[in-house]
């Protein structure tokens, strides 16, 4: 199987991702969109590292993977506690620090 | 004398010691307060007796002594040593501010009886005498400065005294203030001449820059910084002493209590310029042209001060306008040279005397009258004030230069001075002699004029519920003193030349020129002239009678009634155009300095208000703005890259 199709997948997903962060206003599903866009990276280092031979796309999938573990945890608790005070879980009603 | 020179300091520390406690003790110096400056003032007197008696006993030689005190400055090439000197010159002024500023503190006392901040006055009066110790006893140009601004800053205080509670409060303080702001602007003129001194010699003090100027040290001074030097500490004089162009705050000064009158205008103020030019003595030799300055201002002072004296009806204004034109006698004469100084200080010694008894028995009369000030409001008082009358009559003779009163000694030596003739200019001698007795002339007029508009005259003119008496003896034993010195003063030191001997060691031997006409000629043409004065005079305002109200006057009488429009001049030609200036800067500081500035913030600010609209608050429009904003640079990339790639 050719191995572009690896990298056409990684984009469709990425463009899932991204599509559902702009578009969708629930904070947890925002939150989804950004862990499929952050997967959909993984994905298409890999392939690259496959592509060159080289295992510095495998590390860095590694360290992303590190990095949207500690994000999702403080993402998560920051959605909880607005929710808590405000009653919602829409990112459009959090709107404080407009200019 | 050296066992005494101790004692020097002291002459500056009682008064100083008595203003300190009595301005910093607060009420509770309040019921003796004034006895402690009378004791201050008469103790400062005392010393200078002491001082005064040792030194008339050394030889002439020796009498001058420098009393080095302490290093005060120290600052790179400029060293300044706090010191005071005693000379025969110095000491004169001690005695005259001293002995004459005494008997001004016992009459206060009984003048401020009724004045709750007495204790605050007599603070004053002792910082005045302090500051006016200072001045003539000091050893360099830069102590003198000292005294010479304490001296400013007490006549302020003293002159704005009734600031508070009267219907004249405003006016008081604004004299205050005018006061303060015209010498303000003759204390330039010191800073200036210092400044020159400094880098023409290196140094302030007398001792080094009055031999550079006389061209004794190995660096003289040359003719033109001597020039400049001249003119500078005769803006300083003019300032200090209301000389012509900066007398208009005298006359206004006469808002202070009677006592400050005399105590500004016989010991501790006007005369400071008097000194500062004597003193100067070698720079104004060194500098003919300066020379000649001062003399033009003492004459125009001279005569501008009595024809203002003729018009005046408030007696202390009339007596205010005669210390100007009897101080322009002084300066004058200080601008003659060597001839002229000891007539000038001679002459500063019994005007002192007199004026003091003058102005003192005018604070009598306004007592006795309610502080009523308008002489055509007075009239037959003799009957009711015989001391007054008596002593202010001596004070009068003396200020006329009628033998053998005081003034007569010294004026007449004055005239005669200037009618020396001067190498190169023989029209000098003429002219100035020629104001010189004019001015006698005046001064007879209008002194006999206050004389008997307020003595004299059988009806009185007095405002209802008037009951004229003396006042208590503090009042006039001061009065009688000072009365005796105006009567005897002048013959004491004057007949064969005593005083003129014992300044010689200070201002130099005058080689004695034969002045341009006959001796007895200028004495009897003085006289007669001062004579016929008092004549028109008296018949004009004791034989005829005296209209309550001024009559409208001739052009000159209502110029002169307004002081020969020096407060127009003066807002005309400096203030008005001063304002001018001042406005036109603060117009350009606002208009164009602040507006042209404002244009960066308010561009920035313009540019904060577009571009704060994307902070619109929401997340998703932010995402959107990085997608975006990702995309324009991956197209970009791609198309810069391709592009590239494709060649």
């Amino acid at each position: 199987m050719d191995i572009t199709n690896y990298v056409v997948l990684a984009a469709v997903l990425f463009a899932i991702g991204a599509t559902t962060v702009l578009l969708r206003r629930n904070a947890i599903v925002v939150f989804m969109g950004v862990e499929l866009m952050l997967n959909a990276t993984n994905l298409a280092f890999v392939t690259f590292a496959r592509m060159h031979g080289d295992v510095t796309g495998q590390v860095l999938a590694f360290f992303v993977m590190v990095v949207a573990a500690a994000e999702v945890v403080v993402g998560l608790a920051i959605i909880v506690t607005i929710f808590r005070t405000r009653r919602s879980a829409s990112v459009d009603d959090v709107n404080l620090l407009k200019g | 004398m050296n066992d005494v020179i101790g004692l020097a300091p002291w002459l500056v520390g009682f008064p100083l010691i008595g203003a300190a406690i009595l301005l910093l003790g607060g009420k509770a110096t309040d019921r003796w307060g004034h006895w402690l400056g009378v004791l201050a003032s008469a103790a400062s007197a005392v010393v200078g007796f002491i001082l005064m008696s040792r030194m008339i006993g050394q030889v002439p030689e020796e009498r001058a002594i420098d009393h080095h005190l302490w290093t005060w400055l120290s600052a790179g090439g400029l060293d300044v040593d706090l010191g005071l000197r005693l000379d025969p010159l110095s000491m004169t002024f001690v005695m005259l501010v001293t002995f004459v500023g005494t008997l001004i503190h016992v009459y206060s006392v009984a003048y401020m009886d009724h004045d709750p901040h007495r204790r605050r006055f007599f603070g004053y009066l002792n910082l005045f005498v302090a500051a006016m110790l200072t001045l003539v006893l000091a050893d360099s140009y830069l102590l003198l400065f000292v005294g010479w601004e304490g001296v400013g800053l007490a006549s302020y205080l003293l002159i704005g005294f009734w600031d508070t509670g009267r219907p004249s409060a405003r006016e008081n303080a604004v004299a205050a203030k005018k006061a303060f702001v015209m010498n303000r602007i003759g204390d330039m003129g010191l800073i200036a001449a210092m400044a020159l001194m400094f880098s023409a010699v290196g140094s302030v003090s007398f001792a080094d820059v009055l031999p550079a100027a006389a061209g004794d040290g190995a660096e003289g001074i040359s003719p033109a910084i001597a020039t400049a030097i001249g003119l500078c500490l005769l803006l300083a004089a003019c300032g200090k002493s209301a000389q012509f162009p900066l007398q208009a705050w005298l006359g206004d000064a006469m808002a202070g209590p009677t006592p400050v009158s005399a105590l500004i205008h016989a010991a501790t103020m006007v005369t400071a310029g008097v000194y500062l030019m004597v003193r100067s003595g070698p720079i104004l030799e060194a500098a003919p042209t300066a020379q000649l300055v001062v003399v033009i201002v003492g004459a125009v002072t001279l005569l501008f001060g009595a024809v203002v004296g003729t018009a005046k009806d408030d007696i202390k204004k009339a007596l205010a306008a005669s210390t100007m034109s009897q101080i322009g006698y002084m300066m004058l004469a200080a601008g003659l040279g060597p001839a002229g100084y000891a007539f000038a200080i001679f002459h500063l010694l019994t005007h002192g005397f007199f004026k003091a008894g003058l102005f003192l028995g005018a604070g009598s009369v306004m007592h006795a009258m309610g502080d009523q000030t308008d002489m055509r409001r007075f009239g037959g008082l003799s009957r009711f004030l015989p001391i007054t009358w008596i002593t202010m009559g001596l004070g009068w003779l003396a200020i006329l230069g009628i033998p053998p009163f005081s003034g007569f000694w010294s004026k007449d030596g004055i005239i005669e001075a200037a009618f020396m003739p001067v190498e190169g200019q023989p029209w000098r001698a003429w002219v100035f002699g020629s104001v010189a007795v004019l001015g006698a002339a005046i001064t007879a007029f209008y002194m006999t004029r206050l004389f008997f508009m307020t003595f004299g005259g059988r009806r009185p003119r007095w405002t209802e519920n008037q009951h004229p008496h003396e006042g208590s003896p503090l009042m006039w034993w001061p009065l009688v003193f000072l009365g005796v010195g105006s009567a005897a003063l002048g013959a004491v030191l004057g007949i064969g030349g005593t005083f003129t001997t014992w300044l010689e060691p200070v201002v130099g031997h005058a080689e004695h020129h034969e002045p341009v006409l006959p001796v007895p000629v200028i004495i009897t043409t003085t006289l007669v002239v001062v004579v016929l004065g008092a004549l028109i005079a008296f018949r004009m305002y004791a034989v005829q009678l005296v209209p309550e109200e001024a009559p409208r006057g001739s052009v000159l009488t209502r110029a002169a009634r307004r002081d020969l429009y020096q407060d127009a001049a003066n807002e005309t030609l400096v203030m008005k155009p001063a304002f001018g200036v001042a406005r036109l800067v603060q117009v350009g500081d606002r208009d164009v300095v602040d507006r042209g500035w404002s244009v960066l913030p308010q561009a920035v600010s313009w540019f904060g208000a577009v571009f704060r609209r994307a902070q619109s608050g929401y997340v998703r429009s932010y995402a959107a703005g990085m997608a975006g904003g990702v995309l324009v640079i991956a197209v970009v990339a791609w198309l810069v890259v391709g592009l590239g790639g494709a060649q």
